[in-house]
């Protein structure tokens, strides 16, 4: 599945959509397929601050369980609570009903990449 | 199989020879507040004692144990227990002692020999470590770990400084994070390159966080089974801001006689007993997680602790003003402590250090063996264990899976992270090359099943107990509870 042009991408796997002074956050196609079958998430509350690079949950499959790492600053403003029954949605669309956080941005979004940059990110990680 | 509660059959019951209390016996509602008593009795099983025996016979014959067969599980050291250290822990003298016995008034005199064996116990572990002391509370491992980051914050404490962050690197165990999070710590985690802690990664951390440093944990060699190479430089760069130096001693298998971590610089090292020095691992019996310290760390060892008289008797030390406190209860697992003395003593200085060599020697043979089967992504010597990925198209899941089918344990799998599709083996200096060959053998026909056949590997295991099992609705949907009406 190809990365969407619209999105921005971090290093650690997740993916940035900015929607003017607001941004939903997820993990990618990538991240989903390298973690298998995802059995569950822990997500922020609403109103939690969370800082790029720093964890803001950790999602768990089959396989591991991995920090999820914030690429933007700011404060969430919702969190994907369908996910909570439903941890199958990454797996299924990583990209839109397996969308984990909204945000209201505090600042410009640094150091990620796009669409074409993370495939390439991607292709050196299999090695 | 039915659990032993769906076998219950009202009024059943076994003969044995308990003794009637005595017949003015006070009697728990005589000693207990109302509240506290049962209403009704507990909804045990009833069962005739044959049905007991055969119930647990039945689930002894499904287990998978060392015992039986290979067990190459990485990061694990699942190494064969030879039985006369269990003799040694069965003496009477042992398991009759009570542990309060040496506490008490001039109890401490009728317990003599299971104080040498602490003490003992204890000068081994400081001379295969090279630290100055020991705490054998511990009760494992993780326990262990949680100990020695006390230690450290002890150490920052007495001093008059806050610092708040652990440095730990991807390729240490999992398990590290954890317990300095339970001791309060920040994780700052260090990226590897090419497997091995940088130090380059690791000044930065350094001095991105100045003053704050607490420490660091390395686990040596690491979970990719390599032997760290920039050991001095990294000792170097903490003594610099009096950081401590955590070794996970989970590894330890690979190196004794072979590098003392206290000669290194380290401060804290725990030994996983149950490992390296063969006694029981995990469900086969308790653990035992001692941890060894470097002088300056002395004084907060947890209390108490076993010494040494001038007139070589022994005695238990409570009165230790800085001690972190009580980490398990007495003096640890006893037993398990016995056997690991036994073990030491059987085997010598020079038997551990052979082990060791056997260890490393076993996995380097597998790992040369194995090139053409799977993929290694480290390709130099390891030590006691060795990463390798599946091949391209398969599945490491699938291939542990189809080892079960072949009556070998699966190695580790998906573990370290940083490993794709990773298969960890650790083999042990026990395995005969003939063992180790069968496994080969077991691995490269999974592989080519798995090219030729992919549908008939997916459906691996079919000759156990349990055929596939979802693990997926297993996390997603647990049942976790007996009907026990």
């Amino acid at each position: 599945m190809s990365n969407p042009a619209d999105l921005l991408y971090s290093a650690s796997h997740e993916w940035v959509k900015i929607q003017g002074e607001e941004a939903v956050v997820g993990i990618t196609h990538f991240a989903q397929e390298s973690l298998g079958d995802i059995t569950y998430v822990d997500l922020p509350a609403v109103g939690d601050s969370v800082s790029a690079d720093s964890d803001f949950g950790s999602v768990e499959s089959v396989k591991a369980a991995s920090d999820l790492i914030s690429p933007v600053n700011g404060e969430v403003i919702a969190v994907n609570e369908a996910l909570a029954d439903a941890p199958e949605k990454i797996n299924a669309d990583a990209f839109g009903d397996g969308w984990l956080i909204k945000v209201k941005l505090s600042g410009k979004p640094e150091g990620l990449m796009d669409a074409a940059a993370y495939e390439e990110h991607c292709k050196n990680e299999q090695h | 199989m039915k659990t032993i509660f769906a076998k219950s059959v009202s009024g059943r019951h076994a003969e044995n020879l308990v003794l009637e209390p005595a017949e003015n016996a006070p009697r728990a509602a005589d000693m207990l507040p109302a509240e506290l008593l049962r209403k009704q009795p507990p909804r045990l099983p009833e069962c005739s004692e044959l049905d007991v025996v055969r119930h647990f016979t039945a689930l002894s014959r499904r287990n998978y144990s060392v015992d039986a067969n290979f067990y190459p599980l990485g990061s694990c050291t699942m190494k064969y227990n030879p039985k006369f250290t269990e003799q040694v822990a069965g003496l009477p003298g042992f398991t009759r002692l009570h542990p309060m016995l040496a506490q008490l008034g001039r109890g401490a005199a009728c317990a003599q020999g299971a104080l040498q064996v602490l003490y003992d116990a204890e000068r081994w572990l400081c001379e295969l470590t090279g630290m100055k002391a020991f705490t054998l509370q511990p009760m494992a491992g993780a326990n262990g770990e949680f100990t020695g980051v006390k230690l450290i914050a002890a150490y920052h404490k007495a001093r008059g400084r806050k610092r708040t962050k652990m440095l730990i690197p991807d390729s240490a165990h999992g398990t590290n994070p954890a317990s300095a999070v339970l001791a309060g710590f920040e994780i700052v985690n260090i990226e590897s390159r090419d497997g091995m802690v940088d130090p380059q990664a690791l000044a930065r951390a350094i001095a991105d966080h100045p003053d704050d440093v607490a420490g660091l944990m390395m686990t040596c060699p690491n979970t990719l089974g390599l032997m760290e190479t920039h050991l001095a430089e990294i000792v170097e760069e903490l003594r610099k801001v009096d950081a401590l130096l955590y070794y996970d001693g989970a590894n330890m298998n690979a190196i004794m006689g072979k590098m003392r971590v206290g000669d290194v610089g380290f401060d804290v090292v725990h030994l996983n007993v149950h490992k390296t020095l063969s006694t029981p691992h995990g469900g086969g019996g308790p653990g035992a997680g001692p941890v060894g310290v470097s002088e300056r760390l002395v004084p907060y060892l947890p209390a108490p602790r076993v010494e040494r008289r001038e007139d070589d008797s022994y005695r238990v030390n409570f009165d230790l003003p800085q001690s972190i406190g009580y980490i398990g209860p007495f003096y640890g697992s006893f037993a398990v402590l016995a056997k690991a003395l036994a073990y030491m003593m059987r085997l010598g200085g020079n038997g551990l250090t052979r082990a060791s060599e056997y260890a490393v020697l076993n996995a380097n043979y597998l790992r040369k063996r194995l090139e053409d089967v799977l993929d290694i992504p480290f390709d130099r010597i390891c030590a006691h264990e060795f990463v390798a990925s599946a091949p391209e198209g398969l599945r490491a899941l699938d291939i542990a899976k189809g080892l079960l089918d072949r009556g070998i344990h699966a190695p580790t799998i998906y573990f370290p992270l940083i490993v794709k599709e990773c298969l960890m083996a650790e083999p042990t200096e026990t395995e005969s090359k003939e063992t180790l060959d069968e496994y080969v053998d077991a691995l490269r026909e999974i592989v080519a099943e798995g090219r030729e056949h992919p549908e008939k590997l997916a459906a691996a295991p079919q000759s156990l107990p349990v055929r596939r099992l979802d693990e997926t609705a297993a996390a997603r949907n647990m049942i976790l509870t007996e009907d026990m009406a």
